[in-house]
């Protein structure tokens, strides 16, 4: 154990000290090769010129190679293996996708995903919004959104054992130790085994991504609602509006467009859900998502890469639309810079 | 709102216990393992977390001494004892000899199994069983018992899982991953980030553009390219192809887009007044970035620290591609996912577990939350 303390401390120290040496060595260079300073007038212009033109490719460069083998090659390379068979040696054409959309857990994948981005993002956006106006009025707002906020900093592997602890399930009469079949026991219900009950199931997966979620939500929103000038809201007090008027006809309009940021956040979160569903349920009971079926396909029985491949490129075709948005918006923002 | 102050003490009430509602929901699920994790391991299973600070009643099983202990007393057969042995701290309410009726007989009662055979358990443990002829058998008579027994808090639990199955070792494998991981992509995205930021050179608008778009690829479109690209260079080198490096590289690469974005946008943000002055006094980018642009990026690269610092703590997914299920080098989600599988029922080793994995990240959440929060509105367009 102290010798892989010793060697995590080494890293760091390569590592950063690597990447500082690069960025100074590789200045010095360029100050060596192209000199400014001591030389005739033309010639130092000269050079000066073609130390703006390097330059900024020394800072970007190490970056660059860094996306271009982690993300860049990754993305059509899953895009070719998509078309190749198992091993990754022979092209198939459109075998994979057919199997896909023929077979049954895929489809059962698909449908669930469909139910996941119907909800989370829904619900997370909603519960954040009125937890978020709820906070604001009373003085002890900032705890509770710190209490709230703090499934966040869980990862979703605690935070599913978290959860199946509350849906412990003991039989009928007996000392429930989970809450839920606790309460319901308590109330003269039946216990039930929750993530195995068909379809119902993958409420009770959603509700753990809900349960961290909301609080991204509401601190997002919480900080938008600040935003709104106190103005709009008198106006609307004077003209005699509800709290729900005000709510739903000032205070949400006005907020519209973080709404949307949030929405599509936890919209691309859901598309790649995967740490729960493997936890509570590995895919059993009907309750398998895409994020997982990939998983599955890239080890199950030594690892398909030409199915895992198609199913991570279905996943990649929802969210080219929300990433054509983002860029959209950002060339809005970054237009007059 | 001065205008909200108006209203009725009803509704604020009625704000006051939503509020209050909604908190309880956010924090009762990590309270129940808090506490499951210091409660003895009987316990956990016999009662209710919640129930935890009272007695808790739970049946078990015992059996008496087998008949070589009996004695004759009277012309009968006797056998006499304490069913805890020397440890008597348990108050038994009831008592039976069938597993289908395991608190037939409320304690201090002496009843009567037929067959001449009669049995007294009282409260404290101790027993008397009688016979009119000889007990026979190597094992003696199984008894049932409800019995109750005080709240016991203890620390038993994380010794248990810290120093015997191997959380200790995870938690030293997390923090090797993570530490390595959070410092590399800083560096090399500051300086990426000002570049794009300050620096004039042809392509510049289409690398942001790019940038933005990785932002939200998944995850999963890198997984197999980059697990073949480890297997191959492992065994072109003859290297194992699971190791930290590919992992500190890979959550490096993972973790880019989201630096070079944050860090981006704050670093256009500052002064363009101080860039120029620095610039006119004949400072060199290299200086510029140095001197001005890292101190004064500060709160940003906190920010970033901490969510790079979370997310590769609590990633599942990166750590079992590139780490492996098992063996020396598994990280804590990947343990505690190992757990579920190897130790499903055993509450009390699950909750221990997971709370140990929380743990770090709920103190540097706590710590720091104002950095994590600015993080958070400047970069929320990030997919997570």
């Amino acid at each position: 154990m102290a010798a892989q303390i010793f060697s995590a401390i080494f890293v760091i120290v390569v590592g950063v000290g690597g990447c500082v040496a690069y960025f100074w060595g590789a200045n010095k260079l360029l100050d060596i090769i192209f000199p400014s300073r001591g030389v005739a007038g033309a010639a130092a212009i000269d050079n000066l010129r073609r130390q703006g033109m390097i330059r900024p490719w020394l800072f970007v460069g190490p970056a660059m190679i860094i996306l271009t083998i982690y993300l860049i090659y990754p993305v059509v390379e899953t895009l070719r293996l998509s078309f190749l068979d198992r091993s990754g040696n022979n092209f198939v054409g459109f075998a994979n996708y057919e199997w896909a959309f023929g077979d049954r857990e895929f489809r059962n994948a698909i449908f669930n995903n469909i139910i996941w981005l119907a909800v989370v993002p829904a619900a997370c956006t909603f519960l954040g919004l009125i937890i978020a106006v709820l906070t604001d009025k009373i003085w002890w707002g900032t705890i509770a959104k710190s209490l709230i906020f703090l499934p966040l900093a869980i990862s979703f592997v605690g935070a599913s054992v978290i959860w199946k602890f509350i849906y412990e399930y003991r039989g009928a009469g007996q000392t429930q130790i989970g809450l839920l079949n606790a309460i319901i026991q308590y109330f003269g219900g039946q216990p039930q085994v929750w993530i195995s009950l068909p379809f119902w199931n993958n409420f009770f997966l959603m509700i753990i991504l809900i349960w961290i979620q909301t609080g991204f939500a509401m601190v997002i929103l919480s900080s938008a609602l600040r935003g709104i000038p106190e103005e709009t809201l008198e106006a609307a007090v004077i003209d005699g509006a509800n709290p729900f008027q005000i709510f739903w006809k000032i205070m949400v309009p006005q907020i519209w467009g973080t709404i949307a940021v949030v929405w599509t956040t936890i919209t691309i979160l859901v598309l790649k859900v995967f740490d729960i569903v493997l936890t509570m349920t590995n895919g059993q009971w009907n309750s398998q998502v895409l994020a997982n079926l990939m998983f599955d396909w890239m080890f199950r029985g030594g690892g398909d890469f030409g199915r895992g491949a198609t199913i991570a490129i279905i996943i990649m075709i929802a969210v080219i639309p929300i990433m054509i948005w983002n860029i959209r918006q950002a060339n809005k923002e970054t237009g007059g810079h | 709102m001065a205008v909200a102050t108006g209203k009725s003490f009803a509704s604020r009430f009625g704000v006051h216990i939503a509020v209050f509602i909604f908190v309880a929901i956010w924090t009762i699920p990590t309270l129940g393992i808090l506490v499951s994790s210091l409660r003895d391991k009987d316990q956990i299973i016999a009662s209710g977390w919640w129930n935890s600070f009272a007695s808790s009643t739970q049946t078990e099983a015992g059996r008496l001494p087998p008949a070589s202990a009996q004695v004759e007393k009277d012309g009968k057969f006797v056998l006499e004892g304490n069913i805890f042995g020397d440890d008597p701290a348990r108050d038994i309410s009831a008592f039976g000899v069938k597993s289908s009726a395991p608190t037939q007989y409320p304690a201090g009662t002496t009843a009567d199994l037929g067959d001449g055979e009669t049995l007294q358990l009282n409260a404290d443990g101790s027993f008397i069983m009688t016979s009119t002829k000889p007990f026979e058998g190597k094992r003696g008579q199984r008894v049932y018992y409800a019995s109750s027994a005080p709240p016991k808090f203890t620390t038993d639990n994380y010794n248990t899982v810290l120093f015997s199955e191997g959380i200790g070792r995870s938690f030293m494998n997390s923090l090797t991953v993570t530490i390595p991981a959070t410092v590399i992509p800083i560096l090399i995205a500051a300086f990426a980030a000002y570049a794009l930021a300050w620096m004039r050179f042809p392509g510049r608008a289409l690398l942001i553009a790019v940038i933005i778009g990785l932002l939200v690829v998944p995850l999963q479109m890198s997984l197999i390219p980059l697990l073949k690209l480890y297997n191959g260079v492992g065994s072109f080198f003859g290297v194992p192809s699971k190791t930290y490096l590919g992992i500190w590289l890979a959550h490096t690469g993972f973790g880019l887009p989201f630096a070079i974005y944050l860090l981006r946008s704050y670093i256009a943000g500052l002064p363009r007044e101080i860039m120029e002055s620095a610039r006119i006094d004949g400072a060199s980018d290299f200086e510029i970035f140095v001197k001005i642009v890292l101190p004064l990026s500060f709160p940003v690269l906190a920010s970033f620290a901490i969510f790079q610092f979370l997310w590769v703590w609590n990633d599942l997914l990166v750590a079992m591609v590139f780490l492996g299920t098992e063996g020396d080098q598994i990280v804590l989600t990947a343990k505690l996912n190992a757990l579920l599988g190897s130790r499903g029922g055993d509450w009390e080793i699950l909750t221990t577990s997971a709370f140990i994995t929380i743990v770090v990240p709920l103190i540097v959440f706590f710590s720091l939350q104002r950095y994590f929060v600015r993080g958070l509105l400047a970069g929320s367009v990030k997919g997570g």
